[in-house]
This record gives C-alpha cells, structure tokens and sequence, in this order.
C-alpha cells in the first residue's frame, strides 16, 4: 500500500480502460454542466415550479428527434413571431394587419394553437383572425372587440384555440367540410382536409386584423404558437415545462450534491478514523463505540424524517447525507492506522518529538491518500441515488430540482402508464451515467491499491 | 443495549419536535375545521393567545413540557417501546381498521417479509454461485460479464428501474400487474396464486439489480482466498477445482459473507421505502411513506424502533455467526 507512488497510481490507471471511460465520461457531464450554467440562465431554472412560466410550451410533447424515425410525421411545436406586419389607413378606418405564414407538413392535427399579442389602442378596435388554407379556403376564426378605453392603452390577452366563440363561427361555415364537426376540437376542423378529416398540409397562412376608427392603433408584441405535439430535444412533461432545460441543469446539481457529500465524507471519515487509531486504548473505544452508534442508525428512514422535519433545503440535505456517509471510511482508515503506525519512521518521528497532529497529517494521511481517492469516486453514486430517491418521493428542494425530482413528478402524473417514456428513461439514465462515471473511476483505482484483485 | 438507549436517545430531541409540530399541526386544523372558534375572538392577539393555550396544554397532557432527555420521559419511552407499545396512529389503520400501530406493523411485516426477504435471500444464492463461479475462472467471460454487470447495475437506482419495468411490463406488453395490491380477498383460494403473479414484477426487478453487486462482492473475497498457501497446497495434492471452490475456498469465505447476509437480511425487512412506493406494495416501505406524508407519528416511530432492534439484533447475530465461522476471532483482540 505505502509503496505506490502517485506516478505509479497515475500510469497504471492511464492503463485500466474503465478508468479512462469514466474519466471519458465525466468529462463530457462536466463540459454539459458547464454548457448548462453558461446557455440557461439559473432565473430560467429557478422557475422551474411556476407554471406560468412554461404557458407557451406544449403538454407532453415528445422529443423532436423521434420525427426522425415515424413514417407519420408528428407535428412540431412552432412558436411564430415576426409577422408580416401591414398598416393600411383609409379615411377614417385603420387596420393593422400581421400575417403568420406556416407551413405545415405533419400527419397528425397539432394539439392547439395559441395567439399571444398586446395591443396599444385607444377606443374600442376590432380584432379579426381568420385563416388561409392551403386548399384556398378562407375560415374566420374569431371576431371580437377589445375592451373599450378612453385614454390610450396597453391590452394583453391570449386567445386560444379552445375558446368557444372559434368553434361558434367554425360550426357556421360548416358547409365548406363533408363531415360532422360535433365532436371535434377547433385545430382538428382548420387542419384538415375538406371532405375527409384528415390532416392537410400546406401552407397556411394566419390572418390578424385590428380595425380601429379614427385612432391609430398598433399590435407591439404578437405571436402565434402552434402547439405541436413535439418540442425541444426532449420533449416536455404534463406541466409543459421543456425537459430539456431540467435535465441539462440536473447535470451541475447531481455533480455538486455527489462530489462534496463524497469528499466531505472521506475526508470526515478518514480525519476520524487516523485519530482513533493513531490514539488508540480509551480514546479509540470511545470514538469508535460511537461510531457504531451511527452505523446503527438506518440512513434513509432517518433521511426522510430529518427533511420532513427540519428543511428540504439541498444545502441541508447534503449536509445529512455526510452525517451517514463517512462512518464505514472511518472504520476502514482506523484499522490503516493502525497498521501505519507501528512502522519505524512514526515512532522516530514520536521520539523526536513531533506533535500528533503534525505526525497524522504528515505521516498517516498521506500513506491513505490513494484508499481516500478511490472510496471517494465509489461514494459518489451512492450520494447521488440517495438524493434522487429522496427527491423521488417529494422531499426534493423545490427551487434546485434535480433529476430525482422529474421523475417524482413523472410517477405523479403517471407516465408508466400513459407511455411517456421520454419523461421516465432520460433522467434515470442520467443519474445512472453519472454513477457509472465514478464507480468506473473508482474500480480502476480500487484495482491499483488492492492488487489483490486484480487477478 | 448502550447502543439502543443512545439510538432512542438520537431519535428523541426529533421525536419531540415532530409531536410538538404534530400538535401545533392538529390545534390549527381543528380551529380551521370550526370557524365559529376564530370568530368569536375580537383581536388576532387573543386568538393567536388561545390558539398557544391550546398547544401547551396538550403538551402538558402528553407530558412533553419536560425536555427529552430527563431521564423520566426517556425511561417511560424505553418501557414502552420495550413492550412494543407504540401507541395509536393519528390517521392510518391496518387493513382490519385498527389504529394500534403495533397491529398495522405486525399487519405489514409479514409482506415485506414475503417480498424482500425472499428477493434477498434469492439474489444471495445466485450471488453466491455466480461468484464462486467466476472467482474460479479469473479473467474469463463469465467472469468478465458478472463484474461489469454488477458495476453497471449498481449505478441504476432501483425504483427507476421499476418504474422502466412497470412501463415495459404492465403497460406496453400487458403481462404483469402494475400495481402489486393483490384485489382479490384474503379468504379467496386463489389468493397465494394471485399473491404471486402481483409479487412477480418486483420481485423480478430486485433480483436483477441485486444480485450482480453480491457475485461481485463474493468473487472478490473468493479471489483473496483462493491465492492462500492452503489451495495451493489443495490443487497440487490434486483435489478436484470444483470441490476446491465449494468446500473449501467457500466455506473460507464464509464469515464476510455471512456477516453480509445477515445485515442485508434485516435490511430488507424494512422493505425498500422508495421501491415499496413505485410498485405499491402494502408493505412496511409504504407504510412508512404514507405515514411521513400525513406525518402519522406514532407508525414512524414505531416503525423506526422496530428496523433499528431488528438492526441491532442482526449486527449481533453476525458477530455471533462470525466467532463460529471463523475461530480466530473468537477471543478478544
């Protein structure tokens, strides 16, 4: 054990395979950790649990990608915002006029769509919607006035697809279709074919006009949102939020939460354990029966209560999960201890007069720096997977949601059963990359200090 | 017995707390629930006054105006705990409808039993042959195949692994159950046989994530073994490698692995909260997280005594087994 120099260390693990694919992968997770904090502002993901937030963004849309392998394409989710903007003012009468063109070449009706806009008028305007069809047929969707206004104002309103007067003035063009519109949803009735209900794709263009008598009106934002029933790369869950953006933020967390749970624990551990042993007789009972005392405690249940008690709060979370982790290392670097202390040069050192401290940290410490290498990769998945099942059963830190939490939220709106597998399968894999990265790291090093098993 | 006093005494300062919560808890709902209660009150001072009254009595009445370390509400805990009295829970009953939580836990116990332990003791059996197995053949497929099995499987959480099951096996080729409640009553013949079919998903899926970390564990103990003089001496006397393996290198391993076996043995009467959770088994994992989310003291409690003696009594147990196994430990150091 005392005779592997940090060289020996370093180029037998260059060797070992599994030790270069785990460094391998805990590059490419520490490069997305790093991508993560610098593309998506921490505001974005903090907001995390506002479902205000996410209001643009399609229910349970699948990644984008699986496109690539459907015959009927699934259609996307396309947020349209630089209309083609037209003002026209004839004698008294103004309109202002945005166009969305959108071409739409997908198998299946998008799920919604969503007109976002604020319009600043005085008076009380009137806003038209209709739409182009590829086929040429001209639909009117929505005809309304704005709340009237004295003095100029700003009004911001979102009309959606499922609002009711749309499907009023679909059902009065209903002789432009050969079949039933009853049952059917306002998407279903514009994107589909005339005679059969069937998608139709082509471009379509959207139509909004603000008619304004004797003022001079103007739309300043205006977007139109056709809500698809794929979105982003990995797609979105019940509450709209884009996966995507938890996943890529859950990386730097599960690399926080794993790292110093880990290295706070190895290095409590082994501080405790060399003390013990270097002190030995009373001291090394005590500490030790203490010790045993911890080691009794069931961790998770105790877990559990300390966070429904006291504060689910991530800082205080990882520091209870250190509270269990360092007392096998304690264990484990006092019987080392104990073997390193009987060697000649401690005692030279002990007769020349050296402090304790000054012995175990110059002396002891270092002969078990290779064990605390090794035992602080093999802890990382453990602080990890604890955490994440913690999460998992609702006792995460709402404000840091890490990948455990997905998918507490993915049992809740239960997506095993509704087949959203994109919802389940990437955080799982996520968290089981990131063990994988540090038990491979830790096996490589495990291997070089117990040469025993390498054989 | 130190060690359990010092554990009940750790667990104390936060019992207290959660019963004092408990209380505040149910003083407030009780006041929510009556509203004439808050409106006979002029001022938010004398309410939130009444509302404290409230509180310290029923603290009185329990007792817990003394902290929790006088050695009069530590004594009366250990006996009563001694005598498996924990009380009554605040909501949750067993299935029969009693409140007692000594009945609901000996209600639950049993099904853990049924699925952990059986899971427990299946994944040791293969774990225990699959390592011997490859701690014979170093370096060999099999072996190769076992270790990085166990490397890989022990980095997937368990409970997605069930929720990947529940999602493959329940719902996209409808062969087992999703949850795994059997629905049909106890008196029902068919019981045991519907008992099963709902045990098999789980079952399934902690065996596979199991038993990979235990082959590995016991190939590397039988690895350190079976480079000791006394195989050595065994193989060039010309006994059979099979026999070596299973007679003697085994037997030679044994005590870690007993030690093992039985931590990881009283391990799985607590059920696995989170797997219990995923597959909805009416064990003592779900009993114990119904009971955290509706803050039911008494059952947490309880529940946390009874693991924890059921921990301790198996560290002694393994200790025991230890000095059989392996003689040289048996005097002191």
């Amino acid at each position: 054990m005392s005779n592997i120099t940090p060289d020996d260390i370093k180029h037998e693990f260059l060797k070992s395979k599994m030790g270069i694919a785990g460094i391998l992968i805990l590059g490419i997770l520490i490069a997305v950790s790093i991508i993560a904090i610098i593309t998506i502002p921490i505001e974005t993901f903090q907001e995390w649990n506002n479902p205000g937030k996410w209001i643009l963004n399609p229910k349970v849309a699948t990644p984008i990608w699986v496109n690539i392998f459907m015959a009927e394409k699934i259609p996307e989710h396309q947020i349209l915002e630089n209309p083609n903007i037209r003002v026209i003012s004839e004698n008294e009468i103004s309109l202002v006029s945005h166009q969305f063109g959108l071409n739409f070449d997908y198998d299946d009706y998008p799920n919604d769509f969503i007109y976002v806009f604020s319009a600043e008028y005085s008076d009380s305007p009137l806003l038209e919607m209709s739409v182009i069809r590829p086929d040429g047929v001209k639909l009117d969707l929505i005809s309304t006035s704005l709340p009237y206004s004295d003095t100029k104002t700003v009004y911001e309103e979102r009309i959606f697809s499922t609002d009711r007067s749309i499907k009023k003035n679909l059902s009065l063009q209903s002789e432009k279709f050969g079949f039933l519109f009853e049952r059917l949803s306002a998407e279903d009735i514009i994107f589909s074919k005339n005679q059969t209900n069937e998608p139709l794709k082509g471009n379509y263009i959207f139509l909004i006009n603000l008619y304004g008598v004797n003022t001079e009106n103007q739309i300043s934002e205006s977007k139109l949102i056709i809500g698809g029933k794929a979105f982003g790369i990995m797609g979105t869950d019940e509450l709209r939020r884009d996966l995507a953006v938890g996943l890529l933020w859950g990386t730097p967390l599960a690399l926080f939460i794993g790292l110093v749970v880990s290295i706070a624990s190895v290095v409590m551990g082994l501080i405790y354990g060399v003390y013990a042993g270097y002190k030995g007789k009373k001291t090394d009972e005590i500490m030790m029966r203490f010790n045993d005392v911890i080691y009794a405690l069931p961790a998770l249940p105790f877990l559990i209560i300390l966070s429904v008690t006291i504060s689910n709060s991530i800082f205080l979370m990882v520091g209870f999960l250190m509270v269990f982790g360092w007392v096998g290392i304690a264990k484990v670097a006092r019987s080392m201890s104990l073997q390193i202390k009987t060697r000649g040069y401690v005692d030279a050192a002990n007769m020349m007069g050296q402090k304790d401290s000054k012995i175990i940290l110059k002396h002891i410490l270092p002969q078990l720096l290779p064990y605390a290498f090794a035992s602080i990769a093999i802890s990382v998945p453990a602080a990890i997977t604890t955490e994440a099942g913690l999460s998992f059963l609702g006792l995460g830190d709402p404000s840091f949601p890490t990948w455990g939490q997905i998918l507490h939220d993915a049992n809740t709106f239960g997506a095993a059963a509704r087949g959203l597998w994109w919802w389940i399968i990437p955080p799982g894999i996520m968290i089981a990359i990131t063990g994988l990265a540090f038990v491979f790291i830790g096996n490589a090093l495990d291997v070089i200090i117990n040469p025993k098993l390498r054989r | 017995m130190v060690t359990l006093l010092i554990t009940i005494s750790l667990v104390g300062s936060n019992m207290d707390t959660i019963l004092k919560q408990g209380i505040v808890f149910q003083v407030r709902t009780e006041i929510s629930e009556n509203p004439a209660i808050a409106e006979s009150f002029s001022s938010v001072v004398e309410f939130e006054e009444f509302v404290q009254a409230q509180i310290d009595q029923r603290i009185g009445i329990l007792g817990l105006e003394e902290p929790w370390y006088s050695p009069q509400r530590i004594g009366i805990t250990m006996y009563k705990i001694m005598l498996l009295d924990f009380g009554h829970a605040t909501f949750l009953t067993s299935d029969e409808g009693s409140s007692d939580v000594k009945d609901i836990l000996f209600e639950k116990l049993p099904r853990t039993i049924l699925l952990f332990t059986t899971a427990t003791i299946i994944i040791s059996i293969i774990g225990i042959f699959l390592g011997a197995l490859s701690s014979s053949k170093v370096g060999s497929i099999i072996d190769r195949i076992t270790s990085s099995f166990a490397i890989i499987s022990s980095s997937f959480p368990v409970w997605w692994i069930g929720m990947l099951m529940i999602f493959l096996f329940a719902f996209t080729y409808q062969i087992f159950p999703a949850r795994a409640t059997p629905d049909i009553p106890l008196s029902d013949p068919r019981y045991i046989g519907s008992l099963l079919y709902h045990m098999a998903l789980p079952l399934i899926t902690i065996v596979m994530i199991g038993f990979g970390s235990w082959a590995y564990l016991v190939r590397n103990f039988m690895v350190g073994i079976m480079q000791e003089d006394f195989i050595m001496a065994k193989k060039t006397i010309g006994i059979k490698q099979k026999k070596i393996i299973y007679t003697h290198a085994l037997k030679n391993a044994a005590p870690p692995i007993v030690t093992i076996l039985a931590l990881s043995l009283s391990g799985s009467l607590g059920g696995a909260i989170i797997t219990e959770a995923v597959f909805d088994w009416p064990g003592m994992g779900r009993l114990y997280f119904e009971a955290i989310t509706v803050m039911d003291l008494p059952v947490i409690i309880g529940a946390t005594y009874l693991l924890t003696v059921f921990f301790l009594i198996s560290i002694f147990i393994a200790d025991l087994l230890y000095g059989y196994f392996d003689p040289r430990v048996r005097r002191g150091q």
